[in-house]
């Protein structure tokens, strides 16, 4: 019996989406050697986090040739996370906020 | 009819796309996710368990960072080396992101080739993934040994600042070098199998008992990449933050 046709592609995307993901590696590395700080360095660290999970997700994992089925079912779970964040966020503050007010030093 | 379940995938009826899609996958009273090996469907919910667990780690070290007084230590300046009488700053972390991505390459390089039925090729990038690997594994320790024996960072308490530090680095840097351990052994124990031709003789499995079949590579790539999607992670959020 014939198996599925599996994730077959030519090899040209992949060797172009390799280059790509050590051009942004790069890119990130030079934000922290060029000391870029504040909000452009935020900036520009998600930026290239994200672009290189998200092309990393896509191609070499197959995500954009894959049934809808799957794809929500495994990358709308994790967005929850921000969630968690949100609260992390939230309680981190609060500690922090009482740690000035009680603490004269240490943690 | 045990056999038939295994591989078929109900190709002969036509499927949906888009919303109209998910809804016929999901509500078909068979398997919600066609077109797929259950293997591979498997390895992707186990993958988003290992998304949860990376998220509670990271997550953690950012609550511990922003609500402590004692100024963060500047991973910049202590995973600085020098080289060629030139310091700089967060090198090996650095060469360690480029060692992972190219053992990324070079695995896709193995699914790709495995697809197509090229026993050797798909074994030897398969090995070549696994040496760079073990390189990045190699690495990790060298950093620890650094961190432990000459600096002497412990997860209480280091010499920097911030005691946080050093217990959401060990914990961290320790649970991924662990994954990338087990994807080395995983590695060559699919190279071996590919080499000795299970893919291309149906060869069945001594666990599972199923045919072998080309797919395994895929499902080994899928937990690789992952292994450096978690990575790209640690290096924006640990090192460049």
């Amino acid at each position: 019996m014939e198996h599925t046709e599996g994730q077959q592609h030519p090899i040209g995307i992949y060797l172009k989406i390799w280059g790509w993901l050590f051009v942004l590696s790069t890119a990130s590395y030079l934000v922290d050697y060029f000391n870029v700080e504040g909000y452009p360095r935020w900036a520009l660290i998600l930026l290239f986090m994200m672009l290189k999970a998200g092309l990393i997700v896509a191609v070499f994992m197959h995500m954009v040739w894959e049934r809808l089925a799957l794809v929500y079912a495994i990358l709308v779970p994790p967005v929850l996370v921000l969630v968690f964040v949100g609260i992390a966020v939230f309680e981190a503050d609060y500690t922090f906020l009482t740690r000035l007010m009680f603490f004269q030093e240490g943690s | 009819m045990a056999q038939s379940t295994l591989t078929d995938t109900g190709d002969s009826l036509t499927q949906p796309d888009g919303l109209q899609g998910i809804a016929a996958d999901w509500s078909s009273d068979q398997r919600a996710f066609k077109n797929v090996p259950w293997g591979k469907a498997m390895m992707w919910i186990f993958l988003l368990s290992d998304t949860f667990i990376f998220s509670c780690f990271l997550l953690s070290y950012m609550t511990v960072r922003m609500s402590t007084k004692v100024p963060w230590p500047d991973p910049s300046e202590i995973f600085a080396l020098e080289i060629l009488g030139q310091r700089l700053p967060l090198i090996l972390i650095a060469i360690m992101t480029f060692v992972l991505i190219s053992s990324s390459g070079t695995m896709v390089l193995a699914v790709n080739y495995g697809y197509r039925h090229h026993r050797v090729k798909t074994a030897f990038f398969l090995l070549v993934t696994a040496a760079l690997g073990a390189t990045f594994v190699g690495m990790q320790a060298f950093e620890w040994t650094k961190l432990i024996v000459e600096e002497g960072v412990r997860p209480w308490a280091n010499p920097y600042g911030a005691p946080q530090f050093g217990s959401t680095f060990f914990m961290i840097t320790g649970f991924h070098g662990t994954h990338v351990s087990i994807g080395v052994i995983f590695l060559v124990i699919i190279a071996r199998k590919v080499w000795r031709g299970d893919f291309d003789n149906n060869r069945r499995g001594f666990f599972t008992s199923r045919k072998s079949h080309y797919e395994a590579v895929e499902i080994m790539g899928l937990y690789w990449h992952f292994v450096d999607l978690v990575w790209v992670f640690i290096f924006a959020f640990f090192y460049l933050w």
